[in-house]
């Protein structure tokens, strides 16, 4: 499967048939079975799953930090260090706390992690964490491991080292985390570097410069690189080969050209079928692994059939809801305020989807809480359309928590776990008091076929639940009081690939449904792009562009917009990031960006309409 | 760090106002004061009370003023370091209570002490050893400690002492320093008796703290900065002592504060047991005769302990941990 090299030099690093078990409590549990692939040196191999594949695990057994839980049943993990030729190490075999593994940790082979924050010790300074890997292996001491922590910390990245090297991990932020992250495993010059995640918790133009960090120093240093990750557009763009595990199985392993181009194996298949990817065709249909058909009820019929709640028949007003000018802004810590939201307005019409991308710290969920009346704007207002018909600002309310709800991105904090299901799902028809008992108990019923889940599981608590059915039970939820309008704030960004599909095609059903209206909020430019009509785009609290979803893909007017849409990697190796043309962390300041967008004290352009609904923020048309 | 110096300082102003006012009301909130007590006590003998010399004695100790302006006079003599006088002793407080203050602050400092350097090694042993026999057994005598009452516990080791010594091992001090002057001789006494009241008050502190270490542990032992530094090559004593033990500092120094009115309030009860000069049982007599003066002095002292064991507390953790000290949560 790889291109052997000269028989005489073995790769640098091989697993044969390598088995690992968790003993619990309930008995052992096989995590990994017959995991066999190599990374050649100066290669970069990606493994690639989705949770509990057990890619995680493989990587512990490499560097020989496994839970204490866990053991390795069989096979071998061969190391065959460039720097001793002719010697191969069998990591499998060596004690976990030994004198011969831990010359091999943080020296011969590093690792970094997913969470730039808890990987680094917040009491320590980046200086102290990054030389002490250089002090421990002995390679040197006092001013001159402070010498070559200060290189590896301008290697990497920051543009004052020294005061990198005396700043607590705190007052970084996350990319400079994980750049702190990559010079304290990379001082000792490994031959193999273990990125498990590197990327996954960054924003995607972070994300994008940590990957090009990685694939510049890779090359520099010709180490090689084992790259763990659940992104299949991250491994198109930075990887040599990939090996794809499922449920702690190999399922294909190859070069990137080959495992995109033909992949064999029906999971992986299924597994590039259920990415979104942009420019898919209106409809053409992610594939879930296992797709859950919608069935909307007599119940849930849209609303306009209901002659009680329907609007006046008629109604010319296309707009569910109006922002328009909201402000906001937050006290912050040392004085000042923060800015969270500046001058935003759109509206919303009815039965579309609008799509709403930013970054975090963009101002998205302050905006998904306003528009929920969680917070009130400082200034501007959010108008509902039907608060017009409402007698009175009360009889509003209500209505507006009938007809607007919600959808959380965290399936697992957003149900309360001592109530079953079914008295969450029937909650909201209880606080507004719909129905008696007998008609709660149909809708409830009706609501569970909705959203494909099974009507004999009311009973049991949100414990007993998957992510991806928390969070069907979340949409359940929203659904009850039949709303016309649905928030949903980063509602699959928690959730696999193959399970995200099957709630973006269920969104997308229901919508045809029920007749709903959605405002998506995400930072995933392609889940955006797979259900929004219409996409708006925030950046620093300042609504940048909005355009309906194929104009912003083929003419994105913005810089940000531009540098956002040039960071996302796709799934595929014909299109890889184009590490060269990278914009630079300036496009996401206000201050920063060229005129006419430039937004800062003296400019404060507004939005320009650039034909079809295209919406700048501008001083004049570009 | 020095406005944060600055701020905490400038914030105890204010609080012990605050508890001097309330301790005055404590201490006013029985009905009647000293003389009508005094006088209760003169009637039931039978013997018959001189209105005029009543009065007298009144306007004398001022009882006659308004309450707001006994507590002016009260707070004034305070700050000079006047603690106002004991109707009982018919003595300044200042002269009543001595030493006792002192021998207090020792025996707490050294019950602290106590109870760091047990619980300390104890708990950071049960917590890399989780779930051993080693684990469970320290855990049991901890329970048994966190469970014996400490007058209990003073009893049984008075008889003890008594039995195994033939020595009264009561007092903080052999009978033949009390009242004398300080000499090297009487501090090593009051280091003899020191250690029975500190064993005494200090095992439920221990006991306590040992399981809050351990489950701070814990907590840290898996995080993942602590694998980093696995992976990172060190060895596991290194990495343990810089890493988690580091990180449980933390609550173990913030606890300072906690721990301080614990141990006085429960000494309080030990030093009648074991009848020592500390501020306890002197306490409990004032206010019992409305001796108001002598009961305000020991309240405010005990509350002052307490206050300045907050500061030494979060200086402590200010200059440990960088994200007090720097401010945490604002990125650059």
């Amino acid at each position: 499967m790889i291109p052997a090299g000269p028989a005489a030099t073995p790769p640098l690093l091989q697993l044969r048939s390598v088995r690992i078990g968790f003993d619990l409590p309930e008995g052992q549990l096989i995590a990994v079975r017959d995991v066999s692939f190599s990374v050649p040196r100066g290669g970069v191999v990606a493994l690639v799953g989705e949770s509990s594949s057990g890619k995680t695990v493989v990587s512990q057994s490499i560097m020989g930090l496994l839970p204490r839980r866990a053991r390795i049943l069989g096979g071998e993990i061969l190391f065959a260090d460039p720097d001793t030729p002719g010697t191969v190490v069998d990591i499998a075999r060596l004690p976990a706390e030994g004198r011969r593994i831990r010359r091999l940790r943080g020296r011969r082979i590093s690792i970094i992690f997913q969470e730039p924050m808890t990987s680094l010790s917040t009491l320590h300074t980046v200086g102290n964490q990054v030389r002490e890997a250089v002090e421990v292996h002995r390679l040197a001491t006092g001013r001159q491991a402070e010498e070559l922590a200060r290189d590896m910390l301008h290697r990497t990245g920051f543009p004052d080292p020294a005061r990198a090297y005396r700043a607590y991990p705190f007052e970084l932020s996350g990319g400079l985390r994980q750049r702190a992250m990559i010079a304290m495993a990379l001082v000792c010059r490994p031959a193999l570097l273990i990125a498990d995640e590197p990327t996954t918790a960054l924003d995607v133009t972070v994300q994008a410069r940590i990957l090009k960090l990685l694939r510049d120093l890779q090359s520099e240093f010709g180490m090689a690189m084992l790259m763990i990750t659940h992104d299949l557009g991250v491994v198109a763009s930075v990887a040599d080969e990939a090996v794809v595990m499922f449920r702690g199985e190999i399922m294909e392993s190859g070069a990137i050209d080959d495992i995109y181009r033909r992949p064999g194996h029906p999971y992986l298949k299924a597994l590039m079928a259920a990415v979104p990817r942009f420019n898919m065709g209106r409809d053409e249909r992610l594939v879930p692994l296992r797709e859950i058909g919608p069935a909307g009820g007599r119940l849930l019929a849209p609303r306009d059939e209901d002659p009680a709640a329907g609007p006046p028949a008629g109604d010319p007003d296309p707009v569910v809801l109006r922002v328009d000018r909201v402000c906001m802004s937050y006290a912050a810590r040392r004085g000042g305020r923060v800015t969270a939201l500046d001058d935003v307005s759109f509206d919303v019409f009815r039965g579309e989807c609008l799509g709403i991308v930013g970054e975090s710290g963009c101002g998205k969920t302050t905006l998904a809480r306003i528009i929920m009346r969680a917070h009130e704007p400082e200034s501007g207002v959010v108008r509902y359309a039907a608060d017009r018909e409402s007698s009175g600002p009360v009889e509003a309310l209500a209505r507006f928590r009938r007809e607007v709800q919600f959808v959380f991105q965290d399936p697992f904090g957003s149900l309360n776990p001592r109530m079953t299901v079914f008295d969450i799902v029937s909650e909201p028809l209880v606080i507004h008091g719909i129905g008696d008992h007998a008609s709660r108990r149909a809708m409830v019923g009706e609501l569970m076929q909705a959203v494909g889940l099974d009507i004999r599981h009311l009973t049991r608590y949100p414990h007993s639940f998957s992510g991806g059915q928390r969070q069907r039970i979340a949409i359940a939820r929203a659904l009850a009081l039949r709303p016309r309008l649905l928030v949903c704030d980063e509602p699959v960004s928690a959730l696999d690939v193959s399970i995200q599909a099957q709630i973006l095609n269920l969104l997308r059903d229901l919508r045809g449904a029920l007749d709903l209206t959605y405002i998506f909020i995400s930072h995933n430019l392609a889940v955006v792009d797979y259900l929004a009509d219409r996409i708006a785009v925030l950046c620093a609290g300042r609504l940048v562009e909005l355009a309906p979803r194929d104009v912003l893909f083929a003419r994105p007017v913005h810089p940000y917009t531009r540098a956002l849409l040039s960071a996302v990697p796709e799934p595929d190796p014909d299109r890889p990031l184009d590490f060269g043309a990278l914009a630079d962390a300036r496009q996401s300041i206000p201050s920063e960006w060229p005129m006419p967008f430039r937004t800062d004290d003296r400019h404060r352009p507004g939005l320009v309409d650039v034909g079809d609904g295209h919406l700048v923020r501008a001083a004049h048309a570009p | 760090m020095l406005a944060f110096l600055v701020r905490r300082v400038l914030i105890m102003v204010p609080t012990l106002i605050a508890i001097s006012i309330i301790t005055f009301v404590i201490i006013q909130l029985p009905p009647g004061d000293y003389l009508s007590s005094y006088i209760a006590e003169l009637e039931s003998q039978g013997e018959s009370v001189d209105p005029a010399r009543i009065a007298a004695l009144r306007a004398q100790y001022g009882l006659d003023l308004s309450a707001t302006e006994q507590y002016l006079v009260w707070a004034g003599g305070l700050l000079q370091g006047d603690l106002g006088f004991s109707f009982e002793y018919q003595q300044p407080v200042t002269e009543v209570v001595g030493d006792r203050l002192f021998l207090t602050v020792v025996l707490n400092a050294a019950t602290i002490l106590f109870i760091w350097a047990v619980a300390f090694p104890i708990g950071v042993y049960s917590a890399t050893h989780q779930y051993s026999w080693g684990d469970y057994g320290l855990t049991l005598l901890g329970f048994i400690g966190l469970a014996t009452p400490n007058f209990l516990l003073a009893l049984v080791l008075l008889y003890l002492g008594n039995v195994w010594f033939g020595t009264s091992i009561g007092g903080m001090m052999d009978p033949a320093y009390i009242d004398q002057p300080w000499s090297t001789d009487k501090v090593l006494s009051v280091l003899e008796h020191l250690w029975v009241p500190v064993l005494v008050i200090g095992t439920s502190g221990t006991a306590g703290m040992i399981r809050r270490l351990r489950a701070n542990m814990l907590d840290e032992l898996h995080k993942p900065y602590v694998v980093t530094a696995r992976a990172k090559g060190l060895g596991p004593m290194r990495r343990l002592v810089k890493y988690p033990l580091r990180t449980a500092l933390n609550p173990f120094v913030a606890d300072i504060g906690n721990l301080l009115p614990q141990v006085v309030s429960g000494s309080a009860i030990v030093s009648m047991v074991l009848s020592l000069p500390t501020t306890g049982p002197m306490l409990i007599a004032a206010l019992q005769s409305q001796d108001m003066y002598l009961a305000g002095s020991f309240l405010i002292f005990l509350a002052m302990l307490t206050v300045v064991g907050m500061f030494l507390s979060d200086l402590a953790l200010a200059w440990l941990d960088p994200r007090i000290r720097l401010g945490a949560g604002t990125s650059r």
